[in-house]
């Protein structure tokens, strides 16, 4: 293929790619002008300095530090738990080959799959009832449940393929069970343990519904919901709302660069299931 | 004492199936039912937070309930009442625009881009070019919803917004929109945002898909002088038709369970142009409070999105023993 025809087909791709980060160099741009400056050039003007007022009225405003304390502890405790559970869960399904285990496995697919929608109202109810209500621990246990359910679903047919000479050597070496699930199937796992970790934490920084419903103090709300619920409420003027979603895309973008080859082995292993 | 005996029942099993190994080179029948002790803390998490409160919501559905008090069985009465809801089937009628926006246009989109990232790119530009052209498009992937929300209604505002400015600025002035405020544009602004949102899973997919094709088979199509287009029709489509169905099903389900971009966005409005199902729910449960209509509302989401996961599990499975069929 002559240069002539490629570089067209690379310029048209790169025009794509620019138009998926544009939005967030606009918000960047805005987020660091002052609101007397955005009034006379508009949204599409260079900034003339770097304003970042702006950026630290609206981390006083909802102590957004807070924020990023409770989606830390909140996405932290969910992806170890859910690690924890998917493992003994997976650990049963994969390797012990319980009985019935298709089903159970398609039970927690489709656990995985149910709309929150039909769990919101009832888990709203019973942790009022239990006292949990409004609390980050209520969140946390939900999603370590709901997120197990996919690291079950993934690491069982990791396992299930797992070397079974390896496991039956320590067996007949006087292993017993759990000591082969801790010191030879989750050491062997790791890549793919990691890649859940990752993901976990990234779904349920990211998770709106449950935790709109349920953390409804300023002290408890994740970033997530304290950002989309001053955004429903259109409280916000210009500047403040693009400090805002700068705030909101930098934890992500950072986890992206941390994480991205980890994401991406991640989709990979789950792709070919 | 179950410990101990587990223990022992486990050694035991050990020799059993070693000596089973030897005798049957398959040796996959080890006493089964001891490791059923380590699904029991996931099975009874899942009863409690899962099992119980669906079949709770699926109960509430037959009743009328204000949250408090005692809820009042009323058989199917929910369920008929929405059967002449206007809301509710037009709320079911945008998930239908939702699925375009988040399955249908992101599938082939993605695979038009993966094959050409992947196919093309990747050969003359190198892999790296590549790479990066695919993390700029799978960002908006990492973003919390709701921030997603805020950076596009605020693209979108009719007053000031950049998508408005821009149009001014190239000359397009008359093209200028109340993106999100226009009953008749709301929701394809929404749909607009959604493929954006959603164009990275699918692209990633199927680029790591590709990887595993031969890359035999387009040297050989190359060389029976099969132009791109070609190659991509009788090559990569065929190969990651697996990723294809993994792709459309989840997808689907996503665009069925949208909530937080509509919330964020546009709370349903204006005048219920871009209602779905789950905010529909949303509102009927915490706003309107009538626990028991919004219960009815979501237990039909959820046997629509159950009956297409099952469906569309069976075709996957069903496609994969086909394919492995044909490799034997």
């Amino acid at each position: 293929m002559t240069a002539l025809r490629r570089y067209p087909v690379l310029l048209a791709l790169v025009i794509g790619a620019l138009f998926m980060v544009l939005p967030f160099l606009i918000v960047t741009l805005n987020a660091v002008k002052s609101p007397a400056e955005y009034s006379a050039n508009g949204p599409l003007s260079l900034p003339e300095g770097v304003y970042l007022d702006g950026l630290k009225d609206f981390w006083e405003r909802v102590d957004f530090g807070q924020k990023l304390v409770n989606s830390v502890i909140i996405s932290g405790s969910v992806a170890l738990g859910a690690v924890v559970l998917s493992v003994l869960n997976a650990y049963a399904i994969g390797i012990g080959r319980i009985k019935g285990r298709t089903w159970v496995l398609a039970f927690f697919v489709l656990a995985n799959m149910l709309p929150q929608e039909a769990l919101v109202y009832p888990v709203y109810y019973l942790s009022k009832e239990a006292g949990l209500y409004d609390t980050r621990l209520s969140v946390i246990i939900v999603f370590t449940v709901i997120q197990a359910a996919f690291g079950t679903y993934l690491l069982a047919s990791v396992l299930g393929q797992f070397p079974r000479e390896i496991i039956e050597a320590a067996r007949i070496d006087g292993a017993n069970k759990w000591q082969v699930l801790w010191r030879i199937v989750v050491p062997v796992s790791r890549p793919t343990i990691g890649v859940l970790l990752v993901f976990f934490f990234i779904w349920t920084w990211n998770e709106f519904l449950l935790p709109l419903v349920m953390l409804i103090s300023n002290d408890n709300q994740t970033v997530s919901v304290a950002l989309g619920v001053l955004q429903g409420q259109r409280l916000m003027d210009a500047t403040m709302t693009n400090a805002a979603a700068l705030l909101g895309v930098l934890p992500a973008i950072v986890f992206f660069l941390v994480f991205q080859r980890t994401l991406t082995r991640g989709i990979a292993v789950g792709a070919v299931k | 004492m179950t410990f101990t005996v587990d223990e022992r029942g486990g050694r035991r099993s050990a020799v059993v199936e070693a000596r089973h190994h030897a005798k049957n080179a398959r040796g996959d029948r080890p006493p089964r039912d001891s490791y059923a002790l380590f699904l029991l803390p996931g099975a009874l998490a899942f009863l409690v937070i899962v099992v119980v409160p669906f079949l709770m919501n699926t109960g509430v559905s037959f009743t009328e309930w204000q949250g408090v008090g005692s809820p009042k069985w009323t058989g199917l009465a929910n369920y008929r009442e929405l059967m002449d809801d206007a809301e509710f089937w037009a709320s079911f009628r945008h998930s239908l625009f939702m699925v375009v926006a988040m399955a249908v246009v992101p599938t082939v989109l993605g695979l038009v881009l993966a094959a050409a990232l992947f196919d093309f790119v990747g050969k003359h530009f190198g892999s790296r070019t590549a790479a990066v052209l695919r993390a700029c498009f799978y960002l908006p992937q990492v973003l919390p919803i709701a921030v997603a929300g805020i950076v596009w209604s605020w693209i979108l505002a009719p007053e000031n917004g950049s998508l408005n400015e821009l149009l001014k600025a190239v000359g397009l002035g008359s093209l200028q929109q109340d993106w999100l405020g226009d009953p008749d544009l709301a929701l394809y602004s929404v749909m607009g945002v959604m493929v954006w949102v959603q164009l990275g899973f699918p692209l990633v997919i199927f680029m790591a898909g590709l990887q595993r094709v031969d890359p035999q088979l387009y040297e050989a199509a190359e060389l029976d002088g099969a132009g791109w287009w070609r190659r991509f029709w009788h090559v990569t489509l065929p190969q990651i038709r697996p990723e294809i169905y993994v792709v459309l099903l989840w997808c689907t389900i996503a665009a069925l369970k949208v909530f937080g971009a509509v919330y964020v966005l546009t709370k349903g409005g204006p005048g219920g142009a871009t209602d779905v199902p789950s905010y529909f729910s949303f509102t009927t449960f915490f706003e309107k409070t009538q626990v028991g209509y919004g219960a009815a509302i979501s237990t039909v989401l959820t046997v629509i999105v159950l009956l297409l996961a099952v469906v569309g599990l069976k075709l996957q499975t069903r496609a994969e023993d086909a394919e492995q069929g044909v490799v034997r």
